[in-house]
């Protein structure tokens, strides 16, 4: 096994007395599609900008490659390919253009990059002598990808490359990200959207600059402390109500269609749960109610993990 | 925060007839038509350039109708633009609240421009402030997830009939997107009628009766389950891959 292509140890970063990173711990190996998943002010762009070079850790330490990110900034920044948030594309150039000056910047021409480009950039050739400002936001998504690829870098770093981007674009974008992982590259994504964390080989759940548990997608759910049930019936707005003065509730929340209920019996079976709570649903007159024991998902993971969100002390 | 008592609903909150809105050769809404009724959380779905922004921005009055007409709260877009800006609320991500102003500023602000007195935004700040658990700060310090809050209470401050919600949960933790939706709940109970889009497929299945929207054209409209057993899928988000992406 060789080195992990990342390997991050303890990093913090102040900003004043904002805590953007805290104590973040993990490694990336070499042809991984690793994902940071967390809200907004996580401190996803922060760790993006430290492993890219462009902000400077105040603790801890961080290799690319095997390259030191404060000391050998030269040589990690020819290697990565970064697609920052909001795509940085430079809005009065053209489609082809931009890729130009992303491939000269590198000291390369499209042409030598093109075959790794090629199945994204081939959607976006048609209009290649638009200004990137006119294009859609599917279109500005696949445009970036392109010129954080054209160079051939070993390790590609893509900070919420779907935010704003609709559900079926979304997926077909992680289709691409796939088919990048399968010719051997190493990508770290980030992404607000929990169902997303689905696609990778392994997902870091962050919240308020920390991780709070690294995992594959399909184990996280698998450590969920508590029993977790399912409840579908009408009037949710008023089931919910009352599933949160059921005794022994312990989170209820809206996923869909259905309602979670968890229950602060650890130990409890989920089907004594689903069983008890029928009952109570039906002393409290709600008919045609169905509950069922589930298996906890990422989100039901994720909000057990993350501690309560408060306002900043001033 | 207190009910705000409202005139009964005498017609749909909405209505659409026939809406068409051409940029050049280019016709982005295409001959809609759909009502939402008083009090009814309705979601606009659709790809990114299906059109959804071009309908929202003629329902608020600030780009006009090629063709068609429609009604806000009873009152026509085109010919009462200045009374519908009145009667309905607005938000989104990108729009909200100023940064460099603190809470309670930002709800005078607002309270201003919507013409209530001192005293009405007296009351209503301290009741919005207790309810959502703020403190007075400034906005620029609060996390996304209670600006987003926040900004939803500012766009009800004057009590629309209509309130339009662009995509007000983007990048919010799930926690906080949760609350917000019971937020939006609250205020549907109370007779606000809520106009929301998301990109998050599990929010579609909150809303009464959500519609699609594909090149200009609305694909599908009805409520979740409705939509679910007419075209045999599992999930909104099945539906919405199909109708945006036909094979």
């Amino acid at each position: 096994m060789s080195q992990p292509d990342v390997i991050v140890e303890n990093l913090g970063k102040r900003f004043g007395k904002t805590e953007a990173l805290s104590g973040v711990t993990f490694s990336v190996s070499h042809g991984e599609l690793f994902g940071l998943v967390g809200p907004d002010g996580a401190g996803k762009t922060t760790l993006f900008r430290i492993l890219t070079t462009l902000s400077i850790p105040d603790t801890g330490t961080a290799t690319v490659l095997g390259l030191d990110v404060v000391r050998d900034l030269w040589a990690i920044r020819s290697r990565v390919g970064y697609m920052p948030g909001r795509f940085s594309l430079y809005g009065d150039l053209t489609v082809k253009e931009n890729l130009s000056f992303f491939a000269s910047v590198f000291g390369t021409t499209i042409e030598k990059g093109y075959d790794l480009i090629a199945p994204i950039y081939r959607q976006i050739e048609p209009f290649a002598s638009r200004r990137a400002d006119a294009l859609s936001g599917g279109m500005k998504q696949k445009l970036a990808l392109s010129c954080a690829l054209v160079h051939r870098p070993d390790i590609l770093f893509l900070d919420e490359p779907t935010t704003g981007v609709d559900a079926v674009s979304r997926r077909e974008f992680w289709d691409q990200l796939q088919t990048l992982r399968a010719s051997g590259l190493t990508i770290v994504v980030s992404t607000p959207y929990m169902d997303e964390a689905m696609r990778c080989d392994r997902v870091a759940l962050m919240q308020g600059g920390r991780i709070l548990e690294i995992d594959p997608p399909a184990e996280i759910g698998t450590r969920y402390p508590l029993p977790i049930v399912s409840v579908v019936g009408a009037e949710r707005y008023k089931l919910l109500l009352a599933l949160r003065e059921a005794p022994h509730a312990h989170s209820v929340y809206p996923f869909g269609a259905e309602l979670h209920f968890t229950d602060d019996r650890a130990n409890l079976d989920p089907s004594t749960v689903a069983a008890e709570l029928r009952e109570y649903l039906i002393s409290k007159n709600f008919s045609d109610i169905e509950v069922k024991p589930i298996e906890a998902g990422i989100e039901d993971s994720f909000m057990e993990l993350m501690p309560p969100p408060v306002q900043r002390a001033s | 925060m207190t009910a705000p008592a409202r005139s009964p609903a005498t017609g749909p909150a909405i209505s659409v007839n026939n809406l068409t809105r051409r940029f050049g050769s280019f016709t982005a809404v295409d001959n809609i038509s759909f009502e939402v009724a008083p009090g009814e959380v309705f979601g606009f779905l659709g790809a990114n350039g299906a059109g959804k922004t071009t309908a929202i921005k003629m329902l608020i009055g600030l780009l006009a109708p090629t063709s068609g007409e429609a009604r806000v709260a009873g009152l026509d877009i085109v010919k009462q633009t200045e009374d519908v800006r009145r009667r309905i609320g607005y938000m989104s991500q990108r729009f909200s609240l100023y940064e460099d102003l603190t809470v309670l500023e930002n709800i005078a602000l607002y309270g201003g421009i919507y013409g209530l007195t001192n005293d009405e935004i007296r009351k209503r700040s301290s009741t919005m402030l207790q309810s959502l658990g703020l403190t007075d700060d400034l906005v620029g310090r609060l996390p996304l997830g209670w600006k987003q809050k926040l900004a939803f209470s500012v766009a009800l401050l004057h009590e629309p009939a209509v309130v339009f919600l662009d995509e007000p949960t983007g990048g919010v933790d799930p926690i906080t997107r949760r609350q917000f939706w019971e937020l939006i709940y609250a205020a549907a109970q109370r007779g606000t009628t809520v106009f929301v889009t998301t990109h998050y497929m599990d929010e579609a299945e909150y809303c009464d009766r959500i519609s699609i929207m594909v090149d200009g054209h609305i694909a599908a409209i009805g409520t979740p389950r409705e939509l679910k057993q007419k075209w045999s899928v599992l999930s909104i988000d099945e539906l919405f891959v199909r109708l945006a992406r036909p094979t």
